[in-house]
């Protein structure tokens, strides 16, 4: 204890504090997060010819030799292309880890190998199939009819403005900012993971496009924010931290020089 | 002629040769009396601390957010009528809304300047609620609020209390997607009250909920009758100010009898003034580089649209808290419902206010002190109070987690029911630990103090003995530091006296002076506090034993 | 400006050390040496840098004058729809960020002349001033007591019992007006959130697309909201309605479903729920599809609707309401009837 006490006074006593301080930071953050570990599968099969050889080495270990699934993937029969298409184009399949939500990352596959994955998936029974580019292109949308549906079917997850929420034990819905038009068509048509779909029957084509106008509008790069600073899009948490730390933060400085004696001619 | 009015005529003339001002001024002082005003008040003497003026940054957001909010008044409309939306506001054209909505985009896109007059009456709004809280815990921490300035601790409590619910009716206005969710969540919490709950839900909604009143109620109440009751409180909260003479810290000089500084004219004039401008260009800047409310992304209420991340403003964000950890308990008993689950947040929502508003008079009763006392306490020296007031913020902020616990799921990748969890232990342990905590931080810099004063300031300088000993050397504090480090008082804690009075007979003490002694024995009974240094400690220990 | 310019002859060092108050230590090393004596600044004793203050001061306030120039010709030259990329604050309104920094600088260079001239310029010399007790002298105090006593003696008010008894009456009774003319703020709760529009037979109809929804639009998985038939979006009384009738319908496997009563209630494992949170009435509706949970966005009450709408998680006290339904001859999914209990928040009079 005697030692502790004498160099707690070393120059270098509250460096050390400080990285206590951050391990037991960090591990109470690894406590709480969803577990991380693994790593990438990257198999770079080089067979172009069908995606059942893609799927045997890719796919199968999790979802079964022939799509019928295990107790580490879902079944994939009649999931339809769309399906395929959207999690493998949007990086989520192959999945890297089991944890509450498989998240988006960078492609793996390119798009032909996508396609011929697709397309033997697709074999195993009857689902959606990719939409065209006539079907999900945000030209010619009813934009405010778009924002509408979106309000009504999208908001409540993803945020008036497409920037994402929690959901339960850690799920999430992801942010829409630079999200393909193809895949948002498709996650609306399939209901990837926890989100639920909206078959045509219940949200028709047209109005599938019209949401995708909505989002191209007011949740992309080009997207304007005439009062300046979007702060995430995220509401009156952040603006309150902006407030917090900017307005007031800038109140004291100001005040700390208005009342600060100013410079004596001489030191005393 | 009686030589009372043969003065009067000599005065008059006199007074008739000045120049215009001075003409002006006798005008007004013969018909106001301005100058016993002036008199006492021009060369005003006010201390300078940067803390001093975190009050100031409230009353002139105060003074942005009415000149804005005039001006706002000018163009929206507070009605619940519903039409069809035909600005230049793509995303929403042809969509139905309330004239309330469709005014407040009429302002946003149409009138020049109308947004940026919006942002600044928000962002200001932000920054008073922000500014009257860090100044009450300034006056808190500092124990400005001890005699004779209780009366004006409760005034600056009901402005901070009021300008909450004028924040909450005022961004409720423009009823968009967002503050029509925070409305519904009100209509919900007033409907949990027992026995009268659904009649003040009718009576305040005009019916079920929305209806088509609360847009224009809420107006009266945001525009007239609140603003209305705060600046009466404002200006009886600063004549208190003028009339009791600001607190100064102690040092050299400054005493409880007198205030340090400099006067009202020029200098205070010129700050006080200044900072005014200083402020009102600050909130004009984030007005012009963040947007603030962005009602046309969140789109027009509707009852069934809701979007994620539904918060209300940050200063009602910790009874957002309170809402979201409360566990779901609801008593159903002879046909009657009591919802706990939102009643118990409701009660404990003012209960959070009022516990740090009722700490000057527990302490006042504890102390029993009926001495006026216009030097301010530094923190460290009241580490019963300080452990109290850094509770009750590390309450307020557990809470403030709470009301976001989305946001914190999403950006630190948590997930949200381990966080409600969290703050729900914390709800009770972190304001005991950070109370334990304080208190042992401010006993040690009691102690450091102490030091400082026996054994004077570490010089750095490393000197070896003859006999091969190192020492630090220490230079004694100059006197002026010795005093300020020493000035304040330290109270004896409150002693009940023997059980049995002299001639034997058992005294009778009730169970408050049972209750004031102990409260007043942890306040400043041993181990809370460290004794400050006597001037026979100094003499003993500068008398030179070989120390240095 | 360096520091042969300061003459050693203009610095007062002769002056007076002015001890307001001190009083010589004697003995107490801690005994109040008085305020220090004042320390001059260079602008005081030194001509050109107070003329240097006194320039900054100036250019501060022209400063303020060109913004407010700035500011007006912005108004006249930005058109009000004009976006343009300002880094790092993206694409902003042109005329909401120029007039914002405009009349920040304008505001600002004014505060900032005036503190700076306070700073530099006007004495900074602290002066001490006396405090008087804030409470009265005894004899001020007596006096006010007699007269308060005459007055009140003078007004017989303590000897005219009747006067004071009826006096009170009126004065208490009177606001009774004032709370009377309240009652018509709104009708009296009745059994007004007992019930909502759906009846029975009343089509479910999709608000996507205004029509009647049939089972076989709904698959598994899927999630769509529902408004009662005959609810225009543009009726008077659309939100109030809505605010009670909103519906959300999924699709569950029928041997996913655990309560035996929300089986009854389904048809083919179509399930239909109030989209009110039964906490404090928030569109609850973020479903997530392979757990059948169904989370509120605004205080998270997690809600189970493959059993009976259980609360699992959070403040809501009781299960989300299922309105039963069946499909009528043409096929159309219908209401078999109102909820069967009250929707949304609980009320005292829920039971």
């Amino acid at each position: 204890m005697k030692k502790l006490s004498a160099r707690r006074r070393h120059p270098l006593a509250a460096l050390v504090v400080l990285l206590f301080a951050l391990a037991a930071t960090g591990g109470l953050y690894a406590a709480f997060a969803p577990a991380e570990k693994a790593q990438a599968d990257s198999a770079q099969s080089l067979a172009t010819e069908e995606g059942k050889k893609l799927y045997s080495v890719g796919c199968a270990s999790c979802h079964g030799t022939s799509g019928q699934g295990t107790h580490n993937g879902p079944s994939l029969v009649g999931v339809g292309a769309a399906a395929v298409d959207f999690q493998v184009g949007t990086g989520r399949m192959p999945a890297q880890q089991p944890g509450a939500q498989v998240p988006r990352k960078k492609a793996i596959y390119d798009q032909a190998q996508i396609d011929q994955l697709a397309a033997y998936i697709a074999s195993l029974g009857p689902g959606p199939a990719i939409p065209t580019k006539q079907q999900y292109s945000p030209d010619g949308a009813d934009i405010a009819n778009g924002g509408q549906l979106f309000r009504t079917n999208c908001a409540q997850c993803h945020n008036s403005t497409g920037k994402g929420g929690a959901l339960s034990e850690g799920k999430f819905a992801p942010t829409l900012d630079g999200v393909d038009p193809k895949h948002l068509y498709e996650a609306m048509l399939t209901g990837p993971q926890n989100m639920p779909n909206f078959p045509d029957s219940t949200m028709p084509q047209k109005e599938k496009k019209d949401i995708i106008g909505y989002l191209a509008q007011v949740d992309s790069s080009k997207s304007s924010s005439p009062g300046g600073l979007e702060l995430g899009g995220l509401g009156p948490v952040s603006e309150g931290l902006f407030a917090w730390i900017f307005g007031l933060g800038a109140m004291i400085t100001v005040a700390i020089w208005v009342a600060a004696h100013t410079a004596k001619a001489r030191k005393s | 002629m009686s030589t009372a009015s043969h003065e009067a005529t000599d005065a008059t003339a006199r007074r008739g040769k000045a120049p215009a001002g001075e003409r002006l001024a006798d005008w007004a002082d013969g018909r106001l009396g301005i100058y016993g005003l002036a008199k006492a008040n021009m060369r005003k003497i006010f201390p300078d601390h940067w803390s001093f003026m975190l009050g100031e940054v409230s009353l002139y957001s105060f003074v942005i957010i009415i000149l804005t909010g005039v001006y706002l008044t000018l163009f929206f409309h507070p009605s619940m009528q519903e039409v069809v939306y035909n600005g230049p506001y793509v995303p929403l054209q042809g969509i139905r809304m309330s004239e309330a909505f469709e005014s407040t985009m009429h302002i946003s896109f149409e009138v020049r300047g109308g947004l940026l007059i919006r942002q600044i009456h928000h962002w200001a709004a932000l920054v008073f609620v922000a500014a009257m809280l860090v100044h009450m815990m300034r006056v808190f921490f500092t124990g400005a609020f001890r005699k004779p300035r209780e009366v004006n601790w409760v005034f600056g409590f009901l402005l901070l209390v009021l300008g909450m619910f004028t924040g909450f009716t005022g961004y409720s206005l423009p009823d968009d997607l967002l503050s029509g969710t925070g409305v519904r969540f009100m209509e919900g919490a007033i409907l949990s009250v027992p026995i009268v709950g659904t009649y003040l839900q009718m009576f305040l909604f005009g019916g079920e909920f929305p209806g088509h009143d609360f847009v224009s109620r809420f107006y009266t109440i945001h525009i007239l009758l609140l603003p209305g009751i705060m600046a009466a409180l404002l200006v009886g909260h600063l004549i208190l100010v003028f009339y009791h003479k600001h607190t100064q810290w102690a040092g050299p000089g400054r005493t409880n009898k007198n205030v340090v500084g400099m006067p009202l004219l020029p200098v205070y004039m010129a700050k006080a003034g200044g900072f005014f401008f200083l402020v009102f260009g600050v909130i004009a800047a984030c007005a012009a580089i963040a947007t603030i409310n962005p009602i046309w992304a969140f789109g027009p209420y509707r009852p069934d649209q809701v979007s994620t991340g539904a918060q209300p403003d940050w200063y009602m964000g910790f009874s957002e808290g309170l809402i979201r950890v409360m566990p779901g308990w609801e008593i159903n008993l002879w046909g009657h419902t009591l919802q706990l689950g939102v009643f118990i947040p409701l009660i404990i929502f003012p209960l959070v206010l009022v516990t740090i508003a009722v700490w000057p008079f527990i302490e006042a009763w504890v102390t029993g002190d009926d001495r006026e006392h216009h030097i301010l306490d530094r923190p460290r020296n009241r580490p019963v109070r300080t452990g109290f007031g850094a509770a009750w913020i590390s309450w307020y902020l557990i809470l403030l987690v709470g009301g976001g616990n989305d946001l914190w799921a999403t950006h630190f990748h948590l997930s949200i029911n381990a966080i409600t969890w969290t703050v729900r232990i914390g709800f009770f342990a972190i304001p005991a630990l950070t109370f334990v905590i304080t208190k042992r931080i401010c006993l040690g810099l009691q102690r450091r103090d102490r030091d400082k004063v026996l054994h004077g300031r570490e010089t750095g300088i490393i000197k070896r003995l003859p006999h091969g000993e190192f020492i630090e050397v220490h230079e004694p504090l100059p006197q002026d530091q010795m005093h300020t480090l020493t000035a304040h008082d330290q109270p004896e804690p409150l002693e009940l006296g023997p059980d049995v009075d002299e001639n034997g007979v058992r005294r009778k003490v009730d169970r408050k002076t049972k209750l004031r002694a102990k409260l007043s024995r942890s306040m400043y009974g041993e181990g809370a506090q460290i004794p400050k240094p006597t001037a026979a400690e100094h003499a003993e220990i500068t008398s030179g034993h070989g120390h240095h | 400006m360096s520091n042969e310019d300061m003459s050693e002859e203009n610095l007062p060092s002769e002056r007076e050390h002015a001890h307001h108050g001190a009083v010589e230590p004697v003995g107490d090393p801690f005994a109040d040496p008085g305020l220090p004596p004042h320390e001059p600044r260079r602008q005081d004793i030194d001509e050109r840098t107070a003329r240097r203050s006194e320039r900054t001061v100036a250019l501060l306030f022209t400063l303020s004058m060109i913004a407010t120039v700035g500011f007006i010709a912005s108004y006249v030259i930005f058109p009000i729809d004009k976006i343009v990329y300002i880094f790092p604050f993206g694409h902003v309104s042109a005329l909401n960020f120029a007039l914002g920094l405009t009349l920040g600088v304008a505001l600002f260079a004014i505060g900032a002349g005036a503190v700076h001239w306070a700073r530099t310029l006007m004495s900074d010399e602290e002066v001490p001033d006396d405090r008087h007790a804030i409470e009265a002298s005894p004899e001020v105090r007596e006096q006010v007591f007699a007269d308060f006593r005459q007055g009140v003696k003078e007004s017989q008010y303590g000897r005219r019992k009747l006067i004071r008894t009826t006096m009170m009456g009126a004065l208490s009774l009177v606001p009774l007006s004032g709370v009377v003319l309240l009652r018509d703020l709104g009708p009296l709760p009745e059994k007004k959130l007992r019930t909502t529009a759906w009846r029975k037979g009343m089509k479910l109809i999709n608000q996507n697309t205004d029509q009647p929804l049939r089972p076989e639009d709904i698959g598994v998985g899927s999630l769509t909201f529902a408004k009662p038939e005959g609810l225009s979006d543009d009726a008077e009384n659309f939100q109030t309605v809505i605010a009670k009738a909103a519906l959300m319908i999924v699709r569950l496997n029928p041997e996913d479903i655990k309560d035996k009563r929300e089986l009854d209630w389904s048809h083919q494992g179509i399930v239909a729920y109030s989209k009110i949170c039964t906490h404090v009435g928030c569109p609850i509706s973020l479903y997530e599809q392979q757990t059948h949970h169904v989370l509120c966005p605004c205080h998270q009450s997690t809600f189970d609707l493959s059993d009976g709408g259980r609360v699992i998680f959070g403040p809501a006290g009781h299960a989300l309401p299922q309105l039963r339904i069946s499909v009528n001859a043409q096929g159309y999914l219908e209401a078999l009837g109102d909820f069967e209990e009250p929707v949304g928040p609980s009320f005292w009079e829920r039971g």
